[in-house]
């Protein structure tokens, strides 16, 4: 499975959504599941896949799920 | 009685003139002066003694209107601003309110009404409802039991309760007028509310913002600001856990407080040690709605000895352990229902509006449903809950309302599980995905929450009582 496999399945997974969710119009809060206890979630389960630890200020800016692509090539995770 | 109470909490607010009560993330402020002139202004042409519904945010507009509410004789049922429709219009049928305030854009919800006031976002609407039903004087505020599950039962509190909860809030905790109190809880949750009244009442600052301790927007604001407290139910510590406070440097930081619900002795170690290297003080309290807030705290000098207690009774306060024949326990850790005695116990529930004529049915004892035990030093541990309700991110979620909730929906079910984590018991499996859409679509409990689990059948005993054990859960 490829990086961006991994990376989409942990948003399907976490939020339970379909494929065609994953867009740019996915965002924090935009739909209920991503709320704060979500986003704890949808953390955990990144550093789980890709075994990265984000830093604070990055926890607090991955707010969607485009922008979230351009904070996996800082923990040095290529999609 | 009532002439003397008049205004109660915030009755004084005015003489703490120039200080900033209020101030919200974009950078609006306003005075204690300014604050007591429009929220009198708001409520100049409403009815004394009458129902307002106050749809809350952490915003200026919604707090200077419940302040209004409060100094004016004017008793509001505080809901969220986001509540769900269908349960906002169950709740105008059961309690016929005289005005809502809410945010210019919900005024739609709200129907048959006339707009007789605005200030800044928000309007005062008059219903068409006919007030036929009279509120027992010492009533002062309304507020839900549970956040969740949309039960249209409410907890009365009188003037007495807040008055006397906000004086022993501020005691223990030693507010000051220099504390800067930013949110993170709604103002129609109890515990929220109580940060709100307490800093209030001692003329301090209230940030308010909507923004989660998730957007960079509330970290922004933190340090702008310079906040001295906030308060987190247990899940809010688990973010900050996961967000590594203990590397962050927030310098004005003076106190933090934890409630709604229980948080683990090794969070509450782990937290209590990065308060102590931080010269933070951490404490830990306890308490419910129908305590109007707060019943015990963990001295912080005691928090590292004492983990994983709620402390002892707050000023005013007494607590009792009673035995299932109603005896009461005076061995030390033997387990019993916790009893409360205070001043802040509240006069009783409301089903509907011929209930806010009542008095008090409580005499200021409250069985807290919780069972506890108390150690040597009088501190005391809850070790499980007597009734059959969970805290899930801080919200108190009855298991009997899901349950009827979902048998209305015509889906047999039965729901069990541990605080952050409901379990649905179904036995139709193709009603498994409308299950869980059903209970994130009308309820406020996360899909994060809960689980559904297909069994072929409920497990009952003969007389047809169902069988919580078989499904994983202590009688």
């Amino acid at each position: 499975m490829s990086n961006l496999e991994k990376y989409n399945l942990v948003f399907l997974e976490t939020f339970e959504i379909e494929e065609n969710s994953l867009n740019d119009k996915l965002i924090y809060q935009s739909i209920p599941q991503w709320d704060s206890v979500g986003h704890m979630g949808l953390i955990a389960a990144l550093e789980d896949t890709f075994d990265i630890m984000f830093d604070t200020d990055d926890i607090v800016e991955f707010n969607s799920y485009e922008k979230g692509k351009e904070f996996m090539k800082k923990y040095n995770v290529e999609l | 009685m009532a002439g003397e109470n008049k205004g109660m909490i915030f009755d004084k607010l005015q003489d703490f003139g120039s200080q900033i009560a209020l101030v919200d993330d974009k950078k609006n402020e306003i005075t204690y002066r300014e604050l007591t002139i429009q929220a009198d202004q708001i409520t100049n042409n409403m009815k004394s003694r009458s129902i307002v519904f106050s749809m809350c945010q952490n915003s200026i507009e919604s707090v200077t209107g419940y302040v209004g509410f409060l100094r004016n004789d004017i008793v509001p049922v505080l809901l969220s601003s986001d509540i769900d429709v269908s349960l906002f219009d169950i709740l105008c049928e059961t309690y016929a309110p005289a005005y809502i305030w809410c945010p210019k854009e919900k005024a739609a919800m709200a129907k048959n009404t006339k707009c007789i006031y605005e200030y800044r976002h928000y309007v005062l609407l008059e219903t068409n409802f006919t007030q036929d039903y009279s509120l027992n004087e010492e009533l002062a505020l309304l507020l839900t039991t549970s956040g969740s599950t949309g039960s249209p039962k409410l907890v009365r509190q009188s003037k007495e309760n807040l008055i006397s909860n906000t004086k022993s809030i501020v005691e223990y905790l030693k507010i000051l007028n220099t504390d800067r109190a930013i949110t993170t809880l709604p103002m129609n949750y109890t515990y929220g509310l109580s940060i709100l009244n307490t800093h209030l009442y001692c003329g301090a600052t209230m940030i308010l913002t909507e923004a989660s301790l998730m957007n960079k927007e509330f970290w922004t604001l933190i340090k702008e600001q310079k906040a001295t407290t906030f308060g987190g139910v247990p899940y809010i510590y688990e973010i900050l856990k996961k967000l590594r406070f203990s590397e962050m440097d927030l310098p004005s930081l003076r106190y933090l407080t934890q409630a709604g619900g229980k948080l683990s002795k090794e969070m509450a170690e782990e937290f209590n040690d990065i308060c102590v290297k931080k010269k933070i003080q951490m404490i830990i309290m306890y308490g419910q709605t129908e305590a109007t807030a707060r019943m015990s705290y963990l001295p912080w000098e005691n928090a590292a000895k004492k983990a994983g207690s709620i402390g002892i009774a707050i000023p005013g306060g007494k607590f009792e352990l009673i035995d299932t024949d109603d005896k009461i326990i005076y061995d030390t850790e033997c387990t019993g229902e916790l009893i409360y005695y205070g001043d802040n116990v509240t006069l009783g529930y409301a089903e509907n509006r011929w209930d806010l004529s009542k008095g008090d049915e409580n005499n200021k004892r409250l069985c807290t449903g919780d069972m506890a035990k108390r150690d040597k030093d009088g501190f005391y541990y809850i070790v499980g809950r007597k009734k059959r309700f969970l805290k899930i991110f801080g919200n108190r979620v009855n298991l009997d309302e899901v349950e009827s909730l979902l048998k209305r929906e015509e889906i047999e079910n039965v729901c069990v599980g541990t605080d952050d984590h409901m379990r649905i018991y179904i036995t139709d499996p193709q009603k498994e995905s409308i299950v869980k859409q059903y209970i994130i679509n009308h309820t406020k409990i996360s899909s994060r929450g809960f689980t559904v689990h297909l069994i072929e059948k409920i497990p009952r005993n003969e007389s047809g009582k169902v069988l919580y054990s078989a499904l994983g859960e202590k009688e």
